[in-house]
């Protein structure tokens, strides 16, 4: 618990100076956050409940079951990261460091699965031209 | 780290004077950054010297294939037994050095010298901070270190030897090779892994966080901007290699798939495994964080370049914000060029286009970075010591390995010149009279700080002048080598080539024999380069007793951090606070008193 | 000697030295894992047949909401230390605590059934045919058929089917753990009592049959050998449960000297648990990836 805080029940000024770089552990803003963890949790439930009946339902496109579970997982990621991760709300530092992640992360997925998957176009079997 | 002490460093320092911590603590298992940062410097010094003789034994066994190697066959014979029978490299030993040469080279020499012992050592002294951010994981950064690289060594003596499959372990070859060399590898390789991650996570943190005030982003010294780009490639180039690293594990030991395509035919047998796994997926995995490796080995010595260039000129580095940005440039592009590696593994023409501009288009900040280094000596007074010697000798060495890589990154000629004497010629280049050359001026220019002496100048210009010219007979000759086509990993050097029959000089190209001679002739010049280390290793002990001492603080009057502290540095660095005021090379100023002024000198009071 | 914003943010960065470094960790991580589930895409878009359904969907919901009241809990815990409560702190972390063993205990028992899970390969299509009646009866290439349909994604159906159905899973008599045809013909075996798994759509057994290992070509637990398939369930969910029990320790830590740190510097304590909890909730954020991935897709 922060020292700076104890006397900051009272009017919002007091703490002014540092409530820019302190917003989201003060006491009272703590307090209203606790009701988004839970709500959080619960959605975080629900999703999994959605995806697990998706499968249950049976789409029968393959790369529609996908799409839909990657999504719901991503939103679900997004909110375990923005909301218990305080990533909705964090230093500036830390988006660029994360931003530069996720840009070599899809370089090393994407240029992988492209490298793969472009074959020459001009394959010779059995020494003639296929 | 007591929460409630004084941040005054003056009573921060006093205050440890009270207690005596202990040889253990103080040597062993200390968490300050300077003696992490020897340990760092010292262990892979001598992985340096150790790689450096496997390669004198394949470089004796190329010269002479099929004879003992003198001197030190009997050696090897009694330590590893059959492979080396009657002093005589088989053609696995022969395999298992080479792997280890590089792999030792690379990981447990180049890397920690140049990053660790270096950054370690330097970056806090020069950004004004006590210690790095964390010390007791800086600890663990170094036990890791030590522990893979006992794994690594005790691999030779394991039955079967040490991994034979080359530091770039490719599978399915790794994962077939019986002996358990390889699986010691791969447990080595996480343990070094891991201890560069918390290396790069603490080198993060302890530029963004303990800058000291007025230590703005474009204050901090060229070597510290390096050491931060490079700790970003180690914390994200890094990981990907591991979960390589952690497949290939379960492939060897468990028995699975990944890298083992269906229908693995092993000596004529098919090979017992489920199939379905994909050999490309290491190649990709591993180059991911092969290449930009390569600029975690090439980029700190730019930085110690850069350092002992602009004291040794008495000016300013030329185009300090172009080499910044350059740097950075470089960090982010390195990840995007690996496959350049795989231009044979029958890449089709859009991708492999792709990794060819990339490619071509990282060089452009390469160049960058090394004409304003050039541009730097231009007008300068420059003092010829011996740090600066080496400094000077990197500019051209480096000059040589990059260009020489062009051909390489184009997939055009790379067909032709791929997997031969030429690409060891290019590499080397880059790394031997490159970064290493850098990291010895690294050495003797902060060698004063860290013990209070100077190292011989004598012994000194011996080790730069034997060593300059020994590294050009050793790797000149394996250019044209590999322009005639020389593979480079046959354990005969090319004996069994039809074209090395004299019967058939004449009838396809006389050249070719000369060609195949000239092992001799770079064997012979990797003697004179051991020879020439002599001197080096003499000097690094005999000066810390008899060499000169420094007259003050300051020696070379250079301006950044680390010269304003006490020599050597105590525990916390600093006896006074430091603010800073300037830029980090500001030598010869016109109108000031000295012709430098350091970072944390106020500005003189205007004249009357 | 004291690191300057080991506790107090630094004014510019508005972070203190651990926050920074969990994260620089924590990007790492993502490169790490990263690293595997490209491994995995890559291996699937490849592969000619991929199984499918072949670890229980209940059991592993059952571990996501687990790990995901884990995530809350933890948070929870940080929000009472900094509301200082303590009491409250103690509690929230052991519930942590609990869910991280629970987790990780459901892993071991789902693992364990996977370790003495058989599928075996006969030596061609007629011999298959032959236990695949013994087994199943009269319709007993149908009831095979249908079997191995569900149970992989098939990129071609047929031409797939052709070339594999010569497979049948069950459990070998005294489950034993990670037998291969290797070790159990060292072992002077000449044939085995199989119990194949139920017919789908029912949960009978059916009897046991005797296996001549002279008929079979490859036998194998679900185990990584098994499959690229198995092999990658088990490396990410493996080293996936190293992260859960690493976090789990520091988190237990963190609660045996809660009374020490709370005394000292409640500040820093509240720092340490909100860096554990940044860590645990990315382990949960891994898990909300991995449960479709392994479990539904």
């Amino acid at each position: 618990m922060s020292h700076d805080h104890s006397h900051s029940h009272g009017p919002g000024e007091v703490c002014a100076h540092d409530h820019a770089h302190d917003d989201h552990s003060s006491p009272e803003a703590i307090q209203r956050t606790i009701k988004k963890y839970f709500m959080v949790g619960g959605v975080l439930f629900g999703g999994t409940v959605l995806t697990v009946a998706m499968y249950y339902i049976h789409i029968p496109s393959v790369a529609a079951t996908i799409a839909i579970a990657l999504l719901i997982a991503s939103v679900k990621a997004a909110f375990v990261a923005g909301v218990f991760m305080h990533l909705s709300d964090e230093r500036k530092m830390i988006y660029g460091i994360l931003v530069c992640t996720v840009f070599f992360l899809v370089g090393l997925m994407g240029l992988t699965l492209w490298a793969m998957n472009d074959f020459p176009s001009f394959t010779i079997v059995d020494g003639k031209p296929a | 780290m007591q929460a409630t002490t004084t941040t005054h460093p003056q009573a921060a320092h006093s205050h440890e004077e009270h207690h005596d911590p202990g040889f253990l603590r103080s040597y062993v298992f200390s968490t300050d950054h300077k003696v992490i940062g020897i340990q760092y410097g010292f262990t892979a010094l001598v992985f340096l010297m150790f790689g450096f003789l496997l390669m004198i034994c394949m470089r004796a066994q190329l010269a002479k294939p099929g004879e003992a190697i003198p001197i030190v066959g009997k050696l090897l014979e009694s330590l590893l037994g059959d492979v080396a029978k009657g002093g005589v490299m088989s053609p696995d030993l022969y395999n298992a050095f080479g792997a280890m040469h590089g792999t030792i080279m690379v990981f447990l020499a180049i890397v920690p010298l140049a990053f660790a012992a270096f950054g370690n050592y330097v970056v806090p002294l020069q950004i004004g901070a006590v210690d790095m951010a964390f010390p007791r994981v800086n600890m663990a950064s170094y036990q890791c270190f030590a522990v893979g690289g006992v794994i690594m060594f005790v691999s030779f003596f394991i039955p079967g030897g040490a991994a034979q499959a080359g530091w770039t372990s490719y599978s399915p070859l790794a994962t077939i090779i019986p002996t358990q060399g390889q699986t010691f590898w791969i447990i080595g390789m996480v343990f070094l892994i891991t201890s560069s991650l918390l290396g790069a996570v603490n080198f993060i943190a302890t530029v963004i966080q303990l800058r000291a005030p007025g230590m703005t982003w474009m204050r901090m010294p060229f070597f510290v901007w390096v050491q931060f780009v490079t700790a970003f490639i180690l914390l994200l180039a890094f990981p990907p290699l591991e979960a390589a690293g952690i497949l290939q594990l379960v492939d060897k030991v468990f028995g699975s798939s990944f890298f083992l395509p269906t229908g693995l035919v092993i000596s004529g047998k098919p090979y017992d495994i489920s199939g379905g796994g994909s050999p490309l997926l290491w190649q990709h995995l591993f180059w991911f964080l092969g290449h930009p490796e390569v600029y975690v080995l090439i980029l700190p010595a730019m930085g110690v370049v850069g350092e002992v260039v602009a004291c040794n000129t008495r000016k300013p580095l030329w185009g300090y914000k172009s080499l910044v940005y350059s740097v950075l440039a470089v960090g982010f592009i390195s990840f995007i060029v690996w496959a350049h590696h795989m231009y044979l593994t029958g890449m089709g023409t859009k991708i492999s286009t792709f990794f060819q501009t990339t490619t071509m288009i990282i060089s452009i900040p390469s160049v960058i970075i090394l004409t304003c280094l050039f541009m730097s000596l231009w007008g300068g007074s420059i003092r010829f010591n011996t740090p600066m010697l080496f400094a000077l000798a990197f500019l051209p060495m480096f000059g040589i390995g990059g260009l020489t890589g062009l051909p390489l990154g184009f997939n055009f000629s790379d067909l032709h010149l791929h997997d031969s004497y030429y690409v060891i010629a290019h590499f080397h280049y880059v790394v031997a009279p490159g970064t290493i050359f850098a990291l010895f001026a690294g050495v003797y220019f902060w060698y004063p700080k860290m013990t209070g002496r100077y190292m011989s100048e004598t012994l000194g210009k011996i080790h730069f002048w034997g060593s300059l010219i020994a590294m050009n007979l050793v790797f000149m000759p394996m250019f044209f080598q590999g322009l005639y086509g020389m593979s480079r990993r046959m354990s005969d050097g090319g004996a069994t080539y039809a074209l090395a029959n004299p019967a058939n000089e004449g009838v396809v190209t006389a050249l070719t024999s000369t060609v195949i001679k000239l092992n001799v002739f770079v064997t012979h010049a990797a003697v004179l380069l051991l020879i020439a280390q002599v001197p080096f290793v003499i000097n690094v002990f005999m000066s810390m007793f008899n060499g000169k001492k420094v007259e003050n603080d300051n020696p070379w009057d250079a301006t950044t951090l680390d010269w304003q502290t006490p020599t050597p540095p105590p525990h916390g660095n600093f006896t006074k606070e430091i603010v800073v005021y300037r830029g980090p090379y500001e030598y010869s100023v016109p109108g000031h008193p000295t012709d430098f002024s350091p970072q944390n000198m106020p500005d003189p009071k205007p004249a009357k | 000697m004291e690191i300057p914003h080991a506790v107090k943010p630094r004014p510019d960065t508005g972070l203190y030295n651990a926050k920074l470094g969990i994260w620089l960790f924590l990007a790492s991580e993502v490169m790490l894992f990263g690293g595997l589930f490209s491994a995995y895409i890559l291996l699937r878009v490849s592969s000619d047949l991929w199984p499918h359904g072949m670890v229980s969907i209940p059991v592993g919901t059952f571990n996501t909401f687990v790990l995901i009241a884990s995530s809350v809990t933890v948070v929870m815990s940080w929000a009472s230390l900094k509301l200082g409560k303590l009491a409250d702190f103690k509690k929230y972390m052991a519930l942590t605590i609990l869910c991280a063993l629970g987790f990780l205990s459901v892993k071991s028992f789902e693992y364990y059934a996977k370790f003495t899970h058989y599928d075996v390969w006969f030596k061609d299509q007629a011999t298959a045919q032959k236990y695949f009646t013994a087994a199943y009866g009269e319709k007993g290439e149908e009831a095979a058929r249908k079997l191995f349909v569900e149970r992989f994604h098939l990129q071609n159906t047929k031409a797939t089917y052709d070339a594999n159905q010569v497979q049948i899973a069950g459990h070998i008599e005294g489950n034993p753990l990670f037998a291969t045809l290797k070790k159990l013909t060292s072992a002077k075996k000449d044939t085995i009592q199989f119990t194949p798994d139920a017919p789908s759509g029912t949960h009978e057994h059916p009897k046991a049959i005797e296996v001549k290992l002279s008929d079979v070509h490859r036998l194998s637990a679900y185990v990584p050998a098994h499959s690229t398939y198995f092999a990658i369930y088990f490396t990410i969910t493996a080293l996936h449960g190293l992260h859960v029990l690493g976090g789990a320790i520091v988190l237990t830590y963190f609660l045996l000297t809660s009374d020490k740190w709370w005394k000292k510097n409640p500040e820093q304590l509240a720092n340490r648990v909100e860096v554990g909890g940044l860590f645990w909730h990315f382990v949960d954020l891994v898990w909300i990836f991995l449960f479709p991935i392994i479990y539904l897709l």
